[in-house]
């Protein structure tokens, strides 16, 4: 279950020489053999954002980062880091670094060795190496361990040693590629509040690849939903969750109830769908075409179920019958089957400890309010 | 409670009753199929190696009686007395001939090592480097001189090197020399002949470390700022350090003991302790003398294989020494 939540709450973005420009990339596409892996993807990141690249396996998050990184060479397009045109560059000579999926920590060399690695590879002082390795081990509270191997340490900590070496070096940019993967889930809450207030202590602007759509959500600024190489839309977490802007972003971020049907009435302030399920009054017009199929969606928690009928009945609100009930403890979920055979999921948070229990096999109505509805047109 | 009781108590609750219980448990549940399947392995080699071997240990430290060896201890007037003749070890250690032909054994055999890794190393990185698909042909490729006789092998070189071999008649033929190289018969042909058989034995598990390499480590050798060059030194390099020292355990160690190719394609220069053994038995006689250069060979080549133990065995309990310092053996 997906609870809408949005960033967590930071300092918003300074506001400092336009916007997104920091990171450009521009028409990029990686194509392998037949296949666009990359196909045509265009953003602009801002200085200081955390932006998330977040889609299924296979869908192209991968093949962009490692662009970003330089260990893939694109078929065409461009990358500008601050203006600077960087996509010629081997990897060796970006200033970007990147945190591995499952780390890549150098198995022969001690944690100290590890962050030190690249600093010395700079021909930095030793004393300088020194310094800086000593402020990444307490950045990532792991000073009582620099001496041990990476074998030595919990998945955790590995992370927080794999996150020290790449942060070492003080890219301009950093990467992460499913940071938090190979952590357990109890883990992986805990250690992505952590890895956030880093990163944005630290400042860096970041570019991570996920296909966990709790850690996009928790962790990013904004979040672009890939799928075949392409962006299906990019936005704040919130703006994601509450208004997707294609069926595939609003199925795959979250539960969702889809009902296909018709426009039927099409005002500046509202609009009317009718399904076989129901009528639908959306709170906001559309600019479609009486007659054109379409689809409303609406998330589980933002139906209400009950046994006694509402006041409005004449739309957003459907009879059926529990089918299915799960109790989750902070909320329930119920599978209500409506007259034509679609079934609803409902979230019904549960904020009394003895509140009335709706059985399975009730009869209900199920409503929502005009707000709740987001009209699909793809 | 007095202090002396408690002692007693904890001693014979964990000591005196706990342990007998748990080594009769550990006999009542034993796997003895496994041990059998693990004891097969010793028993082959107590009964076909350690037997001789003390068998060869006794002959070198006892007197020749005609044919017959004289016994090592005798037990007369209430004393036993134990006759061990260590002269042929002294002589051993004293004689220029045995301690040069040690010497030289081991350094033909540091050299064929060297060599082989030399030509082994980029070897089995390129062979790691092929499609996933050529690699199980290209193992099949290097194993492949297996297939026919290591004699006959080490002959075919014969007709390479010789005066009127291959070599030497392509040279004439296209002018380049007037007469002959002489290349048979001296430590050339020798350590060719040692290089060709024994590269198989540096390939194969250096072959084995290098193919699970993680290719990601070399990325982030990369992405950390390191040139392609310095990133194989710096990663994989080290990395690869069990198969480097497994490859060069099983180069070194046959080569020190080589009879049969500084036989065939060795001369007057290329001393070899194994010839020299060969000439003590079978020439001399001397069964004792030949005994205790035998002793002293195994001994010369146990040495680096239980430095290799030891470093194997470090490796594999790195997990357990948490709190042991940086560093340990390189």
């Amino acid at each position: 279950m997906m609870a809408p939540s949005g960033a967590l709450q930071t300092p918003p973005v300074p506001a400092g020489p336009p916007a997104g420009d920091f990171l450009r990339v521009e028409r990029l596409t990686k194509r392998f053999g037949e296949v666009n892996a990359v196909d045509d993807v265009s953003i602009a990141i801002a200085k200081g954002e955390i932006f998330a690249l977040l889609g299924s396996s296979g869908c192209g998050k991968s093949t962009l980062l490692r662009m970003l990184a330089g260990f893939e060479t694109p078929t065409s397009g461009g990358i500008q880091l601050e203006g600077r045109e960087i996509s010629g560059l081997r990897p060796y000579e970006r200033p970007i670094n990147m945190m591995f999926q499952s780390y890549a920590l150098f198995p022969h060399l001690t944690v100290w060795e590890n962050i030190a690695f690249g600093l010395k590879r700079h021909g930095q002082a030793k004393e300088r190496v020194a310094q800086q390795v000593e402020r990444m081990l307490g950045l990532v509270q792991l000073k009582p361990y620099s001496q041990r191997k990476p074998h030595q340490l919990s998945g955790g900590q590995q992370q927080r040693v794999a996150l020290a070496r790449s942060l070492a070096l003080e890219p301009r940019l950093l990467l992460l590629d499913e940071p938090l993967g190979a952590l357990d889930r109890k883990l992986r809450a805990q250690t992505q509040f952590e890895l956030h207030s880093i990163i944005k202590s630290v400042g860096v602007t970041c570019v991570l690849v996920t296909h966990d759509q709790e850690e996009a959500m928790t962790m990013a600024d904004r979040i672009a939903v890939m799928s075949a190489g392409r962006f299906l839309q990019v936005g704040a977490p919130r703006e994601i969750y509450e208004t997707p802007a294609t069926r595939f972003v609003a199925d795959f971020i979250g539960t969702v109830n889809l009902f296909d049907g018709t426009l039927v009435e099409d005002e500046p302030g509202h609009c009317v769908i009718q399904t076989p399920a129901g009528r639908f009054y959306v709170s906001h017009g559309i600019t479609g075409v009486l007659g054109q199929k379409l689809s409303v969606a609406v998330r589980p928690e933002k139906i209400e179920i009950s046994l006694q009928a509402p006041e409005r009945t004449d739309a957003n609100c459907f009879r059926g019958d529990v089918v299915e009930g799960a109790y989750f403890g902070a909320s329930s979920l119920y599978r209500v089957a409506l007259a034509d055979g679609t079934k609803l999921q409902v979230s019904v948070p549960n904020s009394e400890r003895h509140g009335a229990v709706i059985k399975v096999g009730a009869a209900v109505y199920a409503y929502c309010s005009p707000e709740s509805l987001v009209v699909l047109t793809s | 409670m007095s202090l002396t009781e408690s002692l007693a108590e904890s001693i014979a609750g964990s000591a005196y009753t706990a342990a007998p219980r748990r080594w009769l448990d550990r006999l009542l549940h034993r796997n003895w199929g496994r041990t059998a399947v693990i004891a097969l392995p010793y028993v082959f080699l107590v009964l076909f190696f350690s037997l001789p071997f003390l068998v060869v240990l006794q002959i070198s430290v006892s007197e020749a009686e005609g044919v017959k060896f004289k016994s090592l201890w005798d037990y007369a007037d209430g004393t036993l007395s134990l006759h061990l003749k260590l002269a042929n070890y002294a002589f051993l250690a004293t004689d220029r001939l045995y301690v040069n032909t040690y010497i030289s054994s081991l350094r033909f055999a540091a050299a064929c090592t060297v060599i082989c890794l030399a030509i082994g190393y980029p070897f089995a990185y390129f062979m790691t480097k092929a499609r996933p698909t050529l690699r199980p042909i290209l193992v099949m490729l290097v194993s492949l001189p297996f297939w026919t006789s290591y004699l006959l092998r080490i002959y075919a070189w014969k007709g390479i090197l010789d005066d009127r071999g291959v070599v030497n008649n392509l040279l004439l033929a296209l002018h380049l020399i007037d007469e002959p190289i002489k290349m048979m018969y001296t430590p050339f042909s020798m350590t060719i002949g040692m290089v060709y058989t024994y590269l198989p034995f540096m390939i194969l598990p250096l072959y084995g470390t290098l193919v699970k390499a993680d290719p990601r480590l070399l990325e982030a050798a990369g992405d950390l700022g390191t040139t392609p060059w310095k990133a194989f030194w710096l990663i994989t390099v080290p990395l690869s350090k069990a198969g480097i020292i497994a490859g060069s355990m099983l180069v070194f160690i046959p080569c020190v003991g080589e009879y049969v190719i500084p036989e065939l394609l060795g001369g007057p220069q290329t001393l070899m302790i194994a010839r020299v053994l060969w000439e003590e038995y079978f020439s001399n006689n001397d069964w004792p003398m030949a005994s205790s250069v035998a002793v002293s060979m195994v001994a010369l080549i146990l040495l680096p294989l239980v430095l290799f133990n030891r470093y194997q065995t470090d490796v594999r309990g790195e997990g357990a020494d948490a709190a042991a310092p940086a560093g340990g053996p390189r």
